[in-house]
């Protein structure tokens, strides 16, 4: 069995064959009771972790942070880049090179696309790419196939819709990648200008997967399985009034839910705002929260793997 | 009285077949004139058999033809004749390799290869015919590659 992630960068999922993706995922279930501090653990001890993050993004950090500390592991760095030396003109190169000789394990925020592959490039000790600008998210895709796989038990076969920014939403267009390659039923439901790209459509057909793309939730959400919802960001709209079109076009309340399979779930990366009506919090479809909990064990796993091969 | 377009050389090379208009590009990716001090003609707009033309003509010597694959992106017709003696003893289509470094710049204004980092641009191919790359750092594919040339 090859399964080396010792050292390895986790720089895109597209990096992953599927039995990669499996083991992480099998992986992260042996993880849930120390992600939650049911059991405790400390096969990391010995390493430190540099947290870099050139962006703001309070989930991810503090999850990643959470996830190391589990494991008895340290970590070091900055949430805020105002602080850094960046505001100085060096280069995210020299940064790397600098955490790269004071830690074990470089976990990287970067607001522009491709800064991870950078980092790869310069540091020794292996990358964790948590976010770059438009690009990738691996560990945000892992955990919600992992969210898939905990609450349905199988990946392929589920019908999964996901709604909302379907053009701009990195997160939707690793996670349409990701399930194709397990042979998800896939349905994109999005306003007319925020349409799923051609290029995602393209790679999720090379698995064999027909997507459906729809405008209509209603019709969508009868058989689902699964609903992924995202957030429209204001900051993709030239003006507020487009905005302010589009963004109402689509909520997720318990009205629609009456329409919906008794074991929909609902996920959602977070933060949200108005696209998921605080109502559905208390229903049993709800599970963005838990969806929330699982980039620990995801995590665990992944730093364990990187840093120590498999070992638990 | 015959034009003389082209004047032959007795040793070099001579870049044939590159895409009319792209001769200047070209001689930006190969560094000429700063990297040579050989005598270099270039003839545009040349009526060929295929529609108009660029010939880059590099006396006295002998580029190394795959070397010149890297042209492929902007003349991915072009040949590499080596000459010698007015005859040509080596010719060579010119052929896209894997990756292409330092030649064409991303599209994607936020890919950290346009910001101040110590990198080269980047490119992988994704598929030579139709011509389709995609930047190592960013994922993005240009739509427009020629353009991207440095
Ligand atoms: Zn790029």
């Amino acid at each position: 069995m090859k399964m080396n992630f010792k050292n390895r960068d986790i720089v895109s999922i597209k990096d992953f064959s599927k039995t990669d993706i499996t083991a992480i995922l099998n992986y992260a279930k042996h993880m849930i009771p120390y992600a939650k501090g049911e059991k405790q653990i400390d096969i990391l001890k010995k390493y430190i972790l540099s947290s870099l993050f050139f962006e703001p993004s309070t989930r991810t950090r503090l999850s990643f942070e959470s996830a190391m500390n589990r494991l008895g592991g340290r970590v070091i760095g900055f949430a805020d880049p105002s602080a850094t030396s960046q505001k100085k003109g060096e280069s995210l190169a020299d940064t790397i090179r600098m955490a790269d000789a004071y830690s074990d394990i470089i976990v990287i925020r970067h607001p522009q696309e491709g800064a991870a592959r950078l980092a790869a490039e310069f540091a020794e000790v292996p990358i964790i790419n948590a976010g770059d600008g438009a690009g990738q998210h691996p560990t945000q895709c892992l955990l919600d196939l992992f969210t898939i796989l905990t609450e349905k038990k199988r990946i392929e076969k589920n019908h999964i819709v996901l709604l909302g920014d379907l053009k701009y939403g990195r997160t939707v267009h690793s996670l349409a990648y990701a399930l194709s390659l397990f042979g998800a039923e896939l349905t994109f439901v999005s306003p007319e200008s925020l349409k799923m790209p051609k290029e995602v459509i393209n790679e999720c057909k090379e698995f064999g997967v027909e997507p459906n793309s729809t405008v209509n939730l209603d019709k969508a959400i009868i058989d689902a399985d699964v609903l992924y919802v995202t957030r429209i960001q204001k900051e993709r709209f030239p003006d507020a009034e487009e905005y302010n079109r589009v963004v109402g076009t689509y909520k997720v309340d318990n009205e629609l839910l009456k329409q919906a399979k008794k074991d929909l779930i609902i996920m959602h990366p977070l933060p949200r705002v108005t696209e998921i009506d605080p109502e559905v919090d208390a229903t049993h479809h709800a599970l963005y929260f838990k969806q929330a909990f699982n980039g620990i064990p995801i995590r665990m796993a992944l730093l364990s793997l990187v840093l120590e091969g498999r070992k638990l | 009285m015959k034009e003389l377009k082209i004047i032959p050389i007795k040793n070099g090379t001579v870049i044939d077949h590159i895409t009319a208009g792209y001769a200047v590009k070209v001689l930006r990716v190969l560094k000429i004139p700063e990297s040579t001090s050989s005598v270099v003609s270039v003839a545009m707009n040349v009526s060929g058999k295929m529609g108009k033309k660029d010939i880059v003509k590099v006396e006295n010597r002998e580029l190394d033809p795959h070397e010149l694959d890297k042209i492929a992106l902007i003349a991915p017709k072009a040949t590499i004749n080596i000459i010698r003696e007015y005859e040509v003893v080596k010719k060579h289509k010119v052929e896209l390799p894997n990756e292409v470094v330092g030649i064409a710049k991303c599209s994607n204004p936020t890919c950290i290869s346009n910001a101040r980092e110590p990198v080269k641009s980047r490119f992988q191919i994704v598929s030579k015919d139709p011509l389709r790359i995609k930047c190592y750092y960013c994922d993005r594919e240009p739509e427009d590659i020629a353009e991207g040339i440095i």
